[in-house]
C-alpha cells in the first residue's frame, strides 16, 4: 500500500483495490481480538500476542492489513478491532468466517483456539456464550447481538480501528468524496434536515437546522467542533466509537467542514479516553498522509484540518460554550446564551458543535440516502441510538438499537435481564441530567426516543442506561447524582452552585433517616428554582433524577421520612457468620481480614462486625476449621 | 530552586501559545506528577499571560494536581454503573489499608495516592479501578488489597 496524497480519481482506484483485497482477505481465516477498553482491561494484547506467537511458532505467515494480489500467500489474519460491545463476556475473540465468538478468553486458550478452531474448524465448547443451557457459538445468533441493529457500531466490532484502507474498502470516505465533488454546502445541510438526525448529545436538536445556521454566517473563518467529552459517569457509547471506528468520526467532521465552509475542526476528547486520543491521532495522520486532510484536498478547493484536544477532568465542559472555552485554554465555564455556538462558538467564530455519535451517522446518510436512513427508527427520531448497558443487568455493554425500541426489549430481550433473578426496579436514563423509569408496564413499554422520554421527564442523554435492582435505594440514587453534580458544578451561577449543594445536605439528611415531610417540600421547591434560573444545560438538568424519583419512587422518600427505616438502606448487610462452637479461635481469619472487621482474643470464638464486612469470602476460605459460613448471596 | 529547563521545552513545544494552556499543563504534570508554583509561574511568563489566569486554570481542572503526588496512583471508579456495583467499598479498603485520614490523599511513604474518578466509561467491567493508568476490572476490595501488596513488595525488593 503506497501512502500518496490522492486525488479524486486516484482515489477511485485506491477504492476499487482496496475493495477487491477485502473481498480476498475475507477468504481467508481471521481472528479478531476485541481491543476496546474492556478487553484491553481483561488482557486482550496479551492473547493478540499469544495468537501472533502461536502462529511465528508454526510457520504461519500473518496479514497485517488488507490482503492484496502480490502479497505472498498467506493463510491467517490476525487483528485487534474496536469494541464489540459484549464487555461483560470480554475478553472476546471473533472468529472468522465461521463468525464464531469465543468469550472470556484468556491467553492460554491462545493455542487452543488456533488448534481447532481455526486450523480444524471446530467449535471449543467451554469458551461459547451459554444461556439457560443453550450454546451460542455464533455472534449472531446470540440474543444480546439479535435485536440490536448495528449501522454506526458496524464497524466496531469487525474492522482493524487503524487500518485505513479497510474503512476505505467498506464504503469510507466514499460520503465525503461525494458531497465534496457532486453536493453544495447548502444540498449538505438540506440532506442532514431531510434525514431528521437529531444531536445525539443529549437534548436531541435536529443537526440540519444547526448546520444550516452556521452555513448561513457570513464570518470568513468557521469552526467544527466534535464534543467527544463524554462525562455522563455510565455512558461509554462515544469511546467506542472514537476507538473503533475514528475514521467515521473525521469523516462526518470533513462533511460538516464542507457544508458550512469551515476549514479547521477540534475533537475534545476527555483525559479519561487516552486509547480514543492515541487512535483518533493515528486516523488523522494516515488521513493526512493520504491527502484526505490537509490543503487541497483531493485536488479540490476544499482544505480541512483536525486538531484533538484532551480534557482535563470538568464534567461541565460536555455544555457547548464552556467545551470552547476549554479549548481556548481557559477555565471551562458556560457562558449566557444567546449568541448561539453557531454565531459566536469557538474563538467567537460560528461554530458547528455535535459529538461524536452525531458525526458518525453523517457519513452514512450521505452514502445511503435519506429515505434509507428515514426507514430506522420513528418519524420524529429517525437513525438508531447507541447505549451503554449497564447496572444490575445480566448482560452489560454497549448496545445499537432503532430508535423507538422500548426499554422493555432493551433490558429483558437485549440486556437478559437482571443479576441474580432479583426484581427490576427502574433504568436511569440519561445520568446525571436523566430521570428514572419504573417497572410499570406503561413505562417498560415505553419507546426510547427524544420525545416520549421527554414526556416522563427522563432525557436521553448521551445514551447511558444504568438498570437499577429491586436492593437499590432510589433515594439514595439521587443523592448518587446530586452528590456528582454538586461536584463538578462549575460554580459561576448561584442557582446551580448554592443550590445543589443545600440540595445534597437535604438527601443527606433523608438518607440518614433525620429528615421530615417538609424536606421533600423543600426539595421540590428548590429544584424547581434550579432548573428555571440555571445558567447553563446541565445545572437545568441537574435535578431532573430527583424529580423524577420524588415523583415515581415517593413511597421510598416517605420511608426515610415517615417511618425512618428504609427496608433496603437499613437492610442488614449479608455477611459471614462464624459458629462459635466450631471455631478454636486461632486468630487466621482476623489476620486475613482486609478490613479488620473480625474480633476476638486467642482461643475464644471470634465475631464478625457486620458494619465493617464488605463480605469479601476472605475468612471463609482461611478458617482451617471450616466454621465460617459464606453469607448467602445477596 | 528546580530545574525548569523542561517547562520552558514543553512551552516551546506548544509554541508558547496560550490557547494550548491546558495541554502545556498536563505535559508538565505528566512530566512532574504535580504543577509546582516555580512551573505554574515559568509557565506564565513564557506564555506571557499573568500567573494568576494559569492558577485559574490550573485550580479548575480535576486532573491538575498543585501538591506532589504518591508514586503510584490509585484511581477507584465512582462513576454510576461501578457504584452500583459496590465500588464504595473498595475505596474504603484501600482507604484504611493507606492509612489515610482526612484530606489525605497520599500515603505515609510516598507511595501511594488514592483518588476517585467520576467514570472510566469502562462501566461494563464495574467495579473498576486503575493503578498508573492500568484498569484492572471487576475489582473487589480484596483484589485491590491484594494487587497494592504485590506493588509494595515489588517497591522493597528494589529497594
Amino acid at each position: 500500500m503506497i501512502e500518496t496524497k490522492l486525488t479524486r480519481e486516484s482515489f477511485h482506484v485506491f477504492q476499487a483495490n482496496a475493495r477487491n483485497a477485502l473481498k480476498q482477505s475475507e477468504q481467508v481465516p481471521a481472528v479478531l481480538i476485541c481491543a476496546g477498553t474492556g478487553c484491553i482491561a481483561g488482557g486482550a494484547m496479551k492473547i493478540y500476542e499469544n495468537i501472533k506467537a502461536e502462529c511465528e511458532r508454526r510457520g504461519l505467515a500473518v496479514y497485517v492489513g488488507l490482503k492484496h494480489d502480490t502479497d505472498e500467500e498467506k493463510s491467517l489474519h490476525v487483528k485487534m478491532s474496536g469494541c464489540h460491545g459484549f464487555c461483560e463476556m470480554g475478553p472476546l475473540v471473533h472468529i472468522e468466517p465461521m463468525g464464531v465468538m469465543y468469550i472470556h478468553v484468556t491467553p492460554e486458550d491462545c493455542h487452543e483456539i488456533l488448534e481447532r478452531t481455526v486450523l480444524g474448524g471446530e467449535i471449543i465448547d467451554r469458551l461459547v456464550y451459554h444461556l439457560d443451557g443453550v450454546a451460542y457459538p455464533r455472534q449472531a445468533d446470540i440474543p444480546f447481538y439479535k435485536k440490536q441493529h448495528r449501522v454506526v457500531l458496524e464497524n466496531c466490532g469487525s474492522s482493524d480501528a487503524e487500518d485505513i484502507e479497510e474503512y476505505i474498502a467498506k464504503g469510507g470516505y466514499a460520503a465525503f468524496e461525494k458531497a465534496l465533488f457532486e453536493m453544495t454546502g447548502e444540498e449538505i445541510c438540506k440532506n442532514i434536515t431531510d434525514s431528521g438526525l437529531r444531536g445525539r448529545g443529549g437534548g436531541g436538536f435536529p443537526a440540519g437546522r444547526k448546520w444550516e445556521g452556521a452555513r448561513k454566517q457570513t464570518s470568513a473563518q468557521k469552526y467544527v467542533v466534535c464534543n467527544g467529552d463524554e462525562g455522563d459517569p455510565g455512558a461509554f457509547m462515544d469511546r467506542s466509537i472514537m476507538e473503533g471506528n475514528p475514521h467515521s468520526v473525521l469523516e462526518g467532521m470533513m462533511i460538516a467542514g464542507l457544508a458550512v465552509g469551515s476549514d479547521t475542526g477540534y475533537i475534545y476528547v476527555r483525559a479519561e479516553y487516552p486509547l480514543a486520543v492515541n487512535r483518533l491521532r493515528t486516523a488523522i495522520a494516515k488521513a493526512e498522509a493520504f491527502g484526505l486532510l490537509g490543503d487541497h484536498i483531493m485536488g479540490s478547493d476544499f482544505s480541512f484540518r483536525i486538531r484533538v484536544n484532551r480534557g482535563a477532568g470538568a464534567f461541565v465542559c460536555g455544555e457547548g460554550s464552556a467545551l470552547t472555552a476549554s479549548i481556548e485554554g481557559s477555565r471551562g465555564m458556560p457562558r449566557v446564551k444567546p449568541p448561539r455556538t453557531i454565531e459566536h462558538g469557538l474563538w467567537a467564530e460560528p461554530t458547528v458543535l455535535n459529538n461524536v455519535e452525531t458525526f458518525a451517522n453523517v457519513p452514512l446518510i450521505i452514502r445511503n440516502g435519506v429515505e434509507w436512513y428515514r426507514s430506522i427508527g420513528t418519524r420524529t427520531s429517525p437513525g438508531t441510538k447507541a447505549f451503554a448497558l449497564t447496572g444490575n443487568v445480566v448482560n452489560t455493554g454497549l448496545i445499537e438499537v432503532p430508535m423507538g425500541t422500548t426499554i422493555r426489549e432493551v433490558v429483558f430481550d437485549i440486556g437478559g435481564g437482571i443479576r441474580n433473578g432479583k426484581k427490576f426496579k427502574a433504568v436511569q436514563i440519561g445520568g446525571p441530567s436523566g430521570g428514572a423509569t419504573t417497572a410499570s408496564k406503561e413505562h417498560l413499554d415505553l419507546p426510547l426516543d427524544f420525545d416520549s422520554l421527554k414526556s416522563i421527564g427522563a432525557m436521553i442523554g448521551s445514551g447511558g442506561l444504568v438498570v437499577m435492582d429491586e436492593d437499590t435505594c432510589m433515594v439514595e440514587t439521587a443523592r448518587f447524582f446530586m452528590e456528582f453534580t454538586q461536584k463538578e458544578s462549575c460554580g459561576k451561577c448561584v442557582p446551580c452552585r448554592e443550590g445543589t449543594k443545600r440540595m445534597l445536605e437535604i438527601l443527606d439528611r433523608i438518607i440518614a433517616n433525620k429528615g421530615t415531610l417538609e424536606d421533600l417540600d423543600l426539595l421540590e421547591e428548590l429544584a424547581d428554582t434550579i432548573t428555571h434560573t440555571a445558567l447553563c444545560g446541565l445545572g437545568q438538568s441537574a435535578c431532573k433524577p430527583v424529580q423524577s424519583t420524588l415523583k415515581y419512587f415517593r413511597d421510598e422518600y416517605l420511608h426515610h421520612v415517615v417511618d425512618h427505616h428504609c427496608p433496603i438502606c437499613n437492610r442488614e448487610k449479608p455477611h459471614p457468620t462464624i459458629d462459635a462452637d466450631k471455631c478454636k479461635g486461632c486468630g487466621k481469619c482476623r489476620k486475613n481480614c482486609p478490613m479488620e472487621a473480625i474480633s476476638g482474643t486467642v482461643k475464644q470464638p471470634h465475631t464478625i462486625d457486620p458494619e465493617r464486612c464488605v463480605n469479601c469470602g476472605a475468612c471463609v476460605a482461611s478458617c482451617p476449621f471450616g466454621a465460617i459460613t459464606a453469607a448467602k448471596e445477596g | 530552586m528546580e530545574d525548569l529547563a523542561h517547562i520552558n521545552e514543553i512551552c516551546a513545544q506548544f509554541d508558547c501559545d496560550p490557547a494550548n494552556l491546558i495541554a502545556i499543563m498536563q505535559e508538565i504534570q505528566a512530566a512532574d506528577k504535580y504543577l509546582s508554583e516555580q512551573a505554574l509561574t515559568r509557565v506564565a511568563e513564557n506564555l506571557h499571560i499573568g500567573t494568576a489566569k494559569v492558577y485559574s486554570v490550573a485550580t479548575f481542572y480535576e486532573n491538575f494536581s498543585l501538591e506532589p503526588k504518591g508514586k503510584h496512583v490509585i484511581k477507584v471508579c465512582a462513576g454510576t454503573a461501578c457504584h452500583v456495583r459496590r465500588s464504595q467499598p473498595i475505596y474504603d479498603a484501600v482507604h484504611d489499608y493507606l492509612g489515610l485520614a482526612g484530606r489525605k490523599k497520599t500515603s505515609a511513604d510516598g507511595l501511594f495516592t488514592l483518588e476517585t474518578v467520576a467514570c472510566l466509561g469502562a462501566c461494563g467491567l464495574a467495579p473498576v479501578m486503575t493503578v498508573d493508568g492500568e484498569v484492572h476490572a471487576k475489582m473487589t476490595p480484596e483484589a485491590a488489597l491484594a494487587l497494592l501488596e504485590e506493588i509494595r513488595a515489588k517497591e522493597e525488593r528494589a529497594v
